[in-house]
Order: structure tokens, then C-alpha cells, then sequence
């Protein structure tokens, strides 16, 4: 199954992805992507139903912190490599708050 | 005759003994790295103030007696996708060219306790998203044994710098092969630990369920040697997995009689390099001379463990990777009309175009309609791969086969292919589906004068079985220097 | 005229008191200068990694069963994507294919008398964001981590609401839950409770879901319920003259009393939900289950009967104070201090509610620490100030928190007890009022009244009424 990548879905996962490709980007892209997509679908091939997705391959669990203060003032770690900062804090583009 | 000729032991047990002192082994390091790195770049950044200062203290501390380790004094050079406070740390990638971290990774802090002297940062793929290392930002690293020829990736400047001998040891990580496969490349010794086995706090993420830190050294002894150092239980990383023990060095030991060597057929097929497929023979061969018992079998599922591979782990990294926005750390685009402007200069300009791919394939698979189909299915493959590895290891202690399906390729010819490239990843893949430890060791050279490496799998938590079989097998051969050391 | 009914269902985010976040050792104290309480965690720095605190788990499965959901034993956490300057590493750390609680529901009582059970769907555990503040210089904005990382729970309700009263109830019901739980301290006002309001309507009788809209930024119980009945009239409109509503969020401005569409289409909102790798599963035991329920404080039904039976309140007013955890902590505190409840109670129900409704307040709000109650009681009753005084200095304790034994002293408010000069006042009064005087030998009780408030007059309110009185009479 040829997966055709259209200009869409290129725009939309730019989008989420927060990139933006120029026009001869964005061929590219669309055929990497189609490309890729079909060699991903050989996984169609597998039976997998009944099998539960594994997300963790040991069977670890309950891993906790105690609910102690241990940090300090963590400013300067924090702001050293602040592209542009304001006193204490990060400066960005205007947002809406909320 | 170089310093950086000897082993890390080799030269910690110099140091040890009082016949070379720590700065002497930092000024070689650095001197063969000043007569060599315009030919390789295999380094980001070279910290030679540092170095020098940070022997000074380590010296002192070995003349008190209270570094008597086997790594103390020796300089290393660690991948620049680990942290390490106040040096740049940039994984190769423009988007963190100027980035200093406030603190160091565990696995790194563990080796400068050990009195390690990190000598510099090595180039990479840009944020370990390569084979080649052909997509850093900072220019591609040469292969010592051929510099027309790639040295593999993400970790090819660890292991060039070890091949070239402008370094005894390194760090490297591997998430789909990237210790491994350059290892191989470069006629190096590289090994990945069982998953959580090293703390991954300060090893800035790719595919955080895949990612492991590993040694880049010139034998076994040494990889052993430095497993032993770098791995501990961590508790800021909640995927660190406490070990019964490290004494990863016991299983040195040249005795393989009885134990069961598995060969997956389904290595063997097309695609598969005719000298790399005789070398790896060959060394099996040579095993069994030593007594280990070879036999083929149906590993099965190989075909599937790439696009499993691929989903998962672009997925993972479109997601590990959006934190770099041009807010707090980093790169960010000059010119910008407004938040989402920002974001997408920065990013677009700051990334390479491997990464980019990478992270539009994840952030599709992941997006809604296609979870199901891609992620999900992928994690099915994920817990079927993991299966077919518990049966086989019910049966063998040891998987062997090759790293790679062929030797380096050229430089330049691997990126126009993407997923060519991705299919070379075919032998170490798995191994990271299924979080197991693997070993690289040196077994042949190609009628081009290129290394071809041999890969050996053990079961979870079975580093020994891998670090005993690859041991035995070293003994039979000469380790060969490369051109350039 | 077309009947409609609305359709309301509720997500609650509640900021949990633990004292470090809930991925990293950060205090989660208010205040403190921007990005001081901030660590590599919780400010996304590259190769840091979360650790999950286990009080977030206790205080979630609390939460859970003392609203009757059933607990996942076997939870996990996902990552939500999304690009956002308060959100550090552009995903935040949720909950959501296995939440940890799920299908309970709480019952509420409407005005109407009316008892239902709002359903709840789920409980999951996340962490909040940071804050981002305008710059007034310019056409920026400023960030501060320092919230990033404080433990959430977010409570989904099923849509069984019908109207702004039971919102009201159920939100009441939820923050009494949870703060006798001691599990937040559910300010509506600080942001330790947000409501977001999902609202749609239908034709009354009809079973299919109208497209419903979701409302944020309501601060007070009032916005919500202003919020509501706005937004329902709104879709009304819609929905009459011919047109579709639209899914979307909108913000509520409540100083204009109408709400905006936050549309963007730099958003796709499509958040790509994966399970969080670099956490691990939680398993919650059913004697880790057993543990957490046994070790659960005071109930509001016990306090209401301890109150009544320790205390001897009236069972109205034990409901009324025990109605509120805050209420409840301030009545007790300044109890222990003064030991006298029934005076406690009293400042608490008549005008602690007084000045809470004229001043349209929560009683989360109240500003007076029992301390100062309980001087003021004291004062009161050892009749060092007499009842008019205390009730002048009791609004001034209910606003700005004054200690109310040195405010009486500055302002020398003490009640004059001396015979002698409330004597000469008297008679002052008597000599140069002879009309109301006589009029009280007339037998006018009205004209002691008179003469009293002249007194008081004198004595610039510092008299004693009741001596005066006595006096008064004597001297007549």
C-alpha cells in the first residue's frame, strides 16, 4: 500500500512538530515520509492480536521519592543559559494568559 | 611510542606505579589529539585547560593513596550528548551550540570519582539520530582506517578517537546500535549494558525506553573494566535497575567450554557483506575450537524489529526533543514575529534534516487516528521481539553474528537514503527493543583495509556471558592498530 | 417556547499540599522570587529525569475513595504534548489510559432539597504549569518555573449537572472532601482549585448530547454560576436562530461578564498521549490500599458530632462551622487557645458571616488568624472592652488582622470601670439633661435610653453600658 503523504499532513504534523519546511523541504519530506510509512506498514504483516503492547520491558514498578525539601534556591542553575531573561525570569513572545 | 598506544588499564597500571604521572598521560592524550584531529574531527570540544587542571588533582590525590583505582589518571573523552558541567555539551546539533549544563551525568560523575580526566566532548550524529555521523552539525568524523570512509555513528567520534589512539577510552551511548556498529566500523571494542543498568540522568534523550551508555576501548578488559565504574543504581532515574553486582571484570576469563552459542539463520540472508559473513563465521569457528558448543537457529521476527524500532524510538524523540523551543536553554532565531513564529525558526533552524525527519515521523505515528496502527503495534512487536529473545536464550547463553551487514561505507553516500541507512541497523536493533546487553569485538579486516566488527547478545542482566565469550574470542587475534594511530 | 435543558460536566484541577513537587524535591510553596523554587526537573533542562513522589499517590487514592471511585491498581503515566512557554519540556506528565481513580461519584444536596449523585468519571495525577506573567514594559512575557511541577489531581465529572446551583453544591461538596482530607487547601481564588465548566444543552426530553464548549478562568463561585447562566443563553441564541455551536474554549471575563472564544490555529490540540517512558507503572497493593484508608484524618461527620458532644454547640451551629475545613481549624484553634467555644462560635456564625456576606467572600478567604480571635474574646469577656467596642474592633481583626490587645491599648478603647469618673459623668449627664430626666421619673423607660446613649457619648463609647445603667439609676 503506497502511502501518499499530501501537503496536508505535511502542514499539520509542521504544526505539532513546531516546524516549517520551505517548499523543497516539504517535497522531500513528503517522500521520506511516504517512504518510510511503507516499510513501516511491513508491521501489518505480524499477527499481533492478543499480545499486550509492552511500553516497559522490565517489571519494574513503584519507584517513589519520599515528600522531603531537598533544593534550594535553584535560580542561577536555572537562568544560566537563558537566551533571554529578565531579572528572575524567562522572556518570551507575548502569550495569552490564561 | 604514544601513551595513547596502551590500553586504559594499561596505562592506569603506569600511573598506579608511579612510571607515568597523570598530566604526562593528559599532555599525551592532547598532544595526539592536536596531530590528529584535522584529519578526523572526531572531537566537538577539546578541554585542554580542564584536563590539564583536573590531572593536577587527580595526581595529587593518587600521590595520597586515596585514587588507587584502575581508571584514576587515565583521560577519557566522552560523547557529547552527556552532560558535564561547565563544558559545552552540544549532541552535535547547532540548537545547543552554545549550551553549558549546571550539572554532569551520573554515568561521568561516576568515572570522576574514579579519578577519569575527560580530555574533550566527541563529535556525533546530531542528537544520536544517525549511522554515520555524517549529520552532526559540526562536520562529519573520519574513519582512522580510511579517512574517505565514515567511522559509523551516533557514536563515531568515540570511536574514532579511540581508533586513532587520541584517547585511551571513551563513552558512548546506544539506542538502536550506536556504540556497536561504529565500534565495528572503527575496530573498536564497544559495549551496551543491559537497560537501566547505567543511570541516564545528564544523557541528554533520544528514545528514552532504547538509550544506554556504554565504554568505547581498545579490548574487553578495559569495556569490562569501565562497565564497572560508570554503572550504579540511581535513584533520580527511575528507570535505573539495582544489580545484585558489577563485577562485570570476573568474567574475564578465557573459558567458553560448554557454553551454547546461538547463530540466527535469519543474520545470514541477503543484504549481508560476503567477507563480513565469512569473518563472523570464522570467529564462530574459532570458539569452537575453545569449546563452545556453535549452533544455527530461527531467531525470527528480524524484518520487523526496524519499523518497531523506528516507530518507537522517533516517537519517544519527538517528544524528548520539543523541550528545545529557544525559551531556555539554547539556540534561538533572531528574527521572530510572535510565539509560534519563534518556536518554528528556532527549531527548523536549529535542527539538521535527519532530525527534523525524525521527529515528523514520530510526531505522525503518534498523532490521532494513527496511534493504534503505528505506536500501539509497535509495542506489540516490541513484547513478540522480546518473546522470541526468551526462547532463544532458554536455549543458548550467547548470540553471535555480525554488527553490521557490511564495512564503512564512503563518505557522503549514506544520507540520501534514509531508509537504506536504517537498514543497516538491522543487527543491533533488536537488542534495544528488548534491553539487552551486547558486545562488539574486532574480528577481521576487509580486503579494503575496513574493520569488520562481531557482535555478541546475552540475556538481560548476563553482561558476563557476552564480556567471557568476546574475552576468549580477543585472545585468539591481535588487536590492529589503525592507520592514524 | 422551546424547553432546554443544560448540560453541565466539570474538570477539576486541585493543587495537592505535599511539600515537594510532585516529580522533583522542589518545595511547593507559594511565593518566593520567580524561578527560585526550580530544579533541572522541573524546568526541562536536557538528561534531567522524574521521580514520582509517593504523597501524591496517598493523597490521589484518598481522594479516590472518599469519593467512591474504584482505585487502578495498576496505573501509569503519559506523556501530553503540547508547545506552551509554561510547560518546560512542551509535554506534561498526566494521566491517560490507566488514571488512577475511576467511576465514583459524590452526592449533593441542591437548594431545592433535591439529593442526586454527580457522577465521576475519572482521578488522574499530573503535574502543573509554570506561570507566565505580561511584561507591562513590552510585547513580552515572563516565566516562572516555580510552579511547574506541583502535583495535580484532575477530577473529571460525568455530565449530570443541570443547573449552576448543583455546580455550586458539587464544587462545595468536593473542596469539603478534599480539605478535611487535608489534601489541598481548595483556594478557588490562590488557584489551588480550578474549574473548568463543560457545558452543552439540548432540547428538554431529549437523550443526544448537544456539542458542548468548555469554559476556564473562573475564580469564584459567583463567576462560575455568572459563567453558566451566560453561556447557556449564549448557546440558546445559537442554537434558535438556526446556527451550530462550535466546540471550543472559551475564556470568561468576569469584570465584563462574558466569555471569548481562545481559538488558534497554531493549536491542534491533538495532544498525542504516549505512555510516559521514563516512569514506571504504580501498583498500589490492597494493603498499601488498607493503609492509606485507616490513616485517613478526622471526618466531617465525626467533627460534627465531636463539636456538639466536646463543645456543646447546637447541632445548627456545628453544621454550619464544620460546613467548611477552614471554618472548622480557625473555631477550633482559637477554642484551645481561649476556651470558650460557645464565644467562639458565636464571632464565627453572627459576624464572621456577616462581614464574609457583605464582602461577597469565601470563607477560604478569611484573612484573621484564631489567635487574634481568641485575644478578642478574651477582651470581650473579661469585659475589658464592652460589646459595641468588640464588635468596632472585631471588623478591624476580620480585615486586617490586628492584634486586638494592642489595637485596644493604642487606641485607648478600654472600657472606663472607674466609679468615680463614671460617676461624674453621670451626673454631668443627669444635671444637663433635666427634660429626659424627668421624663424618666414620669415613668418613660424610652428616656433612660436617652440618657444612657448621652453617657456613652461622653465617655466616648468606653463605658461599661451595663454599670452606667446602675449608676444611672442610683443617681435618679
Amino acid at each position: 500500500m503506497a502511502n501518499i503523504i499530501s501537503d496536508e499532513t505535511i502542514e499539520y504534523v509542521g504544526i505539532l512538530a513546531k516546524l516549517e519546511l520551505d517548499s523543497e523541504e516539504k517535497e522531500q519530506a513528503k517522500k521520506d515520509m511516504g517512504r518510510m510509512l511503507d516499510y513501516i506498514d511491513k508491521l501489518n504483516e505480524l499477527d499481533t492480536d492478543g499480545i499486550e503492547p509492552m511500553s516497559h520491558i522490565f517489571p519494574v514498578d513503584n519507584v517513589f521519592r519520599e515528600d522531603e525539601v531537598c533544593n534550594g534556591d535553584g535560580r542561577e542553575i536555572t537562568l544560566a543559559n537563558a537566551p533571554e531573561r529578565k531579572e528572575d525570569s524567562f522572556v518570551v513572545p507575548k502569550t495569552i494568559v490564561g | 611510542m604514544s601513551l595513547m598506544n596502551l590500553t586504559a588499564v594499561g596505562l592506569g597500571k603506569k600511573i598506579q606505579n608511579k612510571e607515568v604521572s597523570a598530566p604526562e598521560a593528559a599532555k599525551a592524550a592532547l598532544d595526539a589529539i592536536k596531530a590528529k584531529e584535522a584529519e578526523i574531527n572526531s572531537f566537538v570540544t577539546v578541554d585542554s585547560e580542564g584536563a590539564l587542571k583536573r590531572a593536577e588533582e587527580v595526581q595529587k590525590l593518587i600521590d595520597k593513596g586515596k585514587l588507587a583505582g584502575s581508571l584514576a589518571g587515565v583521560p577519557v573523552a566522552v560523547k557529547d550528548n552527556m552532560c558535564t558541567k561547565g563544558l559545552l555539551t552540544t549532541c552535535s546539533s547547532k540548537i545547543l551550540g552554545n549550551y553549558i549544563p549546571m550539572f554532569t551525568a551520573d554515568a561521568v560523575l561516576n568515572l570522576e570519582k574514579a579519578g577519569a580526566v575527560i580530555i574533550g566532548k566527541t563529535n556525533m550524529d546530531e542528537f544520536a539520530m544517525g549511522s554515520t555521523t555524517e549529520t552532526s552539525a559540526f562536520g562529519p568524523t573520519k574513519n582512522p582506517w580510511d579517512t574517505g570512509h565514515v567511522p559509523g555513528g551516533s557514536s563515531g567520534g568515540s570511536c574514532a578517537a579511540v581508533a586513532a589512539e587520541e584517547c585511551p577510552y571513551a563513552l558512548g551511548s546506544d539506542t538502536g546500535g550506536s556504540i556497536r556498529q561504529p565500534s565495528s566500523f572503527c575496530g573498536v571494542t564497544g559495549i551496551k549494558p543491559t537497560y537501566g543498568t547505567v543511570s541516564r540522568y545528564g544523557l541528554i534523550a533520544y528514545g528514552s525506553s532504547l538509550d544506554q551508555i556504554g565504554p568505547v576501548a581498545k579490548d574487553v578488559t578495559d569495556c569490562a573494566t569501565i562497565l564497572e565504574v560508570i554503572s550504579s543504581y540511581d535513584q533520580k532515574d527511575s528507570t535505573s535497575v539495582k544489580r545484585d553486582n558489577y563485577n562485570f571484570t570476573s568474567a574475564l576469563e578465557d573459558n567458553v567450554k560448554g557454553m551454547k552459542i546461538g547463530i540466527p539463520a535469519d543474520y545470514f540472508g541477503e543484504g549481508l557483506d560476503r567477507e563480513v559473513k565469512e569473518a563472523v563465521l570464522n570467529a564462530a569457528k574459532e570458539l569452537e575450537k575453545k569449546g563452545a558448543v556453535i549452533e544455527e537457529f530461527n531467531l525470527s521476527l528480524v524484518d520487523y524489529a526496524i519499523p518497531a524500532y523506528y516507530i518507537i524510538a522517533c516517537a519517544e524523540a519527538s517528544s524528548n526533543l520539543a523541550r528545545f523551543d529557544g525559551v531556555k536553554y539554547g539556540y534561538r532565531t533572531e528574527d521572530y514575529n510572535g510565539l509560534h513564529n519563534m518556536y518554528k525558526k528556532t527549531r527548523s533552524e536549529g535542527f539538521g534534516a535527519e532530525v527534523k525527519r525524525r521527529i515528523m515521523l514520530g510526531s505522525f505515528v503518534l498523532s490521532s487516528g494513527y496511534y493504534d496502527a503505528y505506536y500501539i503495534k509497535a509495542l506489540k512487536t516490541k513484547a513478540l521481539i522480546k518473546k522470541a529473545f526468551d526462547k532463544a536464550f532458554n536455549k543458548y547463553d550467547v548470540i553471535l553474528g555480525p554488527a553490521a551487514p557490511q564495512t564503512a561505507p564512503a563518505l557522503g553516500e549514506s544520507l540520501s537514503d534514509p531508509l537504506k541507512m536504517y537498514l543497516g541497523d538491522i543487527y543491533t536493533i533488536s537488542a534495544n527493543l528488548a534491553g539487552l546487553p551486547g558486545i562488539t569485538v574486532p574480528c577481521g579486516i576487509s580486503s579494503k583495509r575496513l574493520p569488520i566488527g562481531l557482535q555478541l547478545l546475552g540475556n538481560c542482566f548476563e553482561e558476563k556471558n557476552i564480556i567471557r565469550v568476546a574475552y576468549a574470542f580477543e585472545q585468539t587475534r591481535e588487536y590492529a592498530h589503525s592507520p592514524l594511530a | 417556547m422551546k424547553q432546554y435543558e443544560t448540560v453541565i460536566g466539570l474538570e477539576v484541577h486541585v493543587e495537592l499540599a505535599t511539600k515537594t513537587k510532585i516529580f522533583c524535591s522542589c518545595p511547593t510553596e507559594f511565593g518566593g522570587a520567580p524561578n527560585s523554587h526550580t530544579c533541572p526537573v522541573c524546568t526541562g533542562m536536557p538528561g534531567s529525569l522524574p521521580v514520582l513522589n509517593k504523597k501524591v499517590v496517598e493523597y490521589a487514592v484518598a481522594v479516590g475513595l472518599a469519593t467512591n471511585c474504584s482505585i487502578t491498581q495498576n496505573c501509569k503515566f503519559d506523556r501530553k504534548n503540547y508547545f506552551y512557554p509554561d510547560n518546560p519540556q512542551n509535554y506534561q506528565i498526566s494521566q491517560l489510559y490507566y488514571p488512577i481513580c475511576r467511576n465514583g461519584g459524590i452526592e449533593i444536596t441542591t437548594e431545592n432539597g433535591i439529593t442526586k449523585t454527580i457522577g465521576i468519571h475519572e482521578i488522574h495525577m499530573e503535574e502543573d504549569a509554570g506561570k507566565l506573567v505580561h511584561d507591562e514594559w513590552g510585547e513580552s512575557s515572563l516565566v516562572d518555573f516555580n510552579r511547574s511541577g506541583v502535583p495535580l489531581i484532575e477530577i473529571v465529572s460525568e455530565p449530570d449537572m443541570r443547573s449552576a446551583e448543583e455546580v455550586i453544591a458539587y464544587l462545595d461538596k468536593l473542596r469539603l472532601i478534599i480539605q478535611y482530607l487535608g489534601a489541598s487547601d481548595c483556594k478557588l481564588q490562590e488557584g489551588s482549585m480550578r474549574a473548568d465548566v463543560n457545558l452543552s444543552i439540548r432540547e428538554a426530553g431529549t437523550e443526544e448530547f448537544g456539542t458542548r464548549t468548555e469554559m476556564k478562568n473562573l475564580n469564584s463561585f459567583k463567576a462560575i454560576a455568572r459563567a453558566i447562566e451566560a453561556e447557556k443563553e449564549r448557546q440558546i441564541d445559537i442554537i434558535e436562530s438556526g446556527g451550530k455551536v462550535v466546540q471550543e474554549t472559551r475564556r470568561w471575563d468576569d469584570n465584563k461578564e462574558y466569555s471569548y472564544a481562545m481559538r488558534s490555529k497554531e493549536d491542534a490540540q491533538d495532544y498525542r498521549y504516549f505512555p510516559e517512558p521514563d516512569l514506571v507503572p504504580v501498583i498500589i497493593s490492597d494493603s498499601w490500599l488498607e493503609e492509606i484508608k485507616l490513616s485517613q484524618p478526622e471526618f466531617r461527620d465525626e467533627k460534627l458530632k465531636r463539636y456538639k458532644e466536646e463543645y456543646k454547640i447546637p447541632d445548627y451551629d456545628a453544621q454550619i462551622i464544620t460546613g467548611n475545613k477552614h471554618l472548622a481549624d480557625i473555631f477550633e484553634a482559637a477554642t484551645a487557645i481561649c476556651n470558650n467555644p460557645k464565644k467562639v462560635s458565636n464571632w464565627l456564625m453572627v459576624e464572621t458571616m456577616r462581614l464574609m456576606k457583605e464582602n461577597d467572600m469565601e470563607p477560604e478567604q478569611l484573612k484573621f488568624s484564631p489567635e487574634n480571635l481568641a485575644k478578642l474574646v478574651n477582651l470581650a469577656e473579661s469585659r475589658v472592652i464592652n460589646s459595641q467596642t468588640a464588635k468596632e474592633v472585631f471588623e478591624k481583626v476580620f480585615s486586617d488582622d490586628i492584634d486586638p490587645e494592642k489595637y485596644v491599648e493604642e487606641n485607648g478603647l478600654k472600657t472606663v470601670s472607674d466609679d468615680g469618673a463614671l460617676r461624674e459623668i453621670v451626673q454631668k449627664v443627669i444635671e444637663e439633661n433635666p427634660q429626659p430626666v424627668e421624663d424618666y421619673h414620669n415613668g418613660k423607660k424610652k428616656a433612660m435610653g436617652f440618657l444612657v446613649g448621652q453617657i456613652m457619648k461622653e465617655m466616648k463609647g468606653k463605658a461599661d453600658p451595663a454599670m452606667a445603667n446602675n449608676i444611672l439609676k442610683e443617681l435618679l
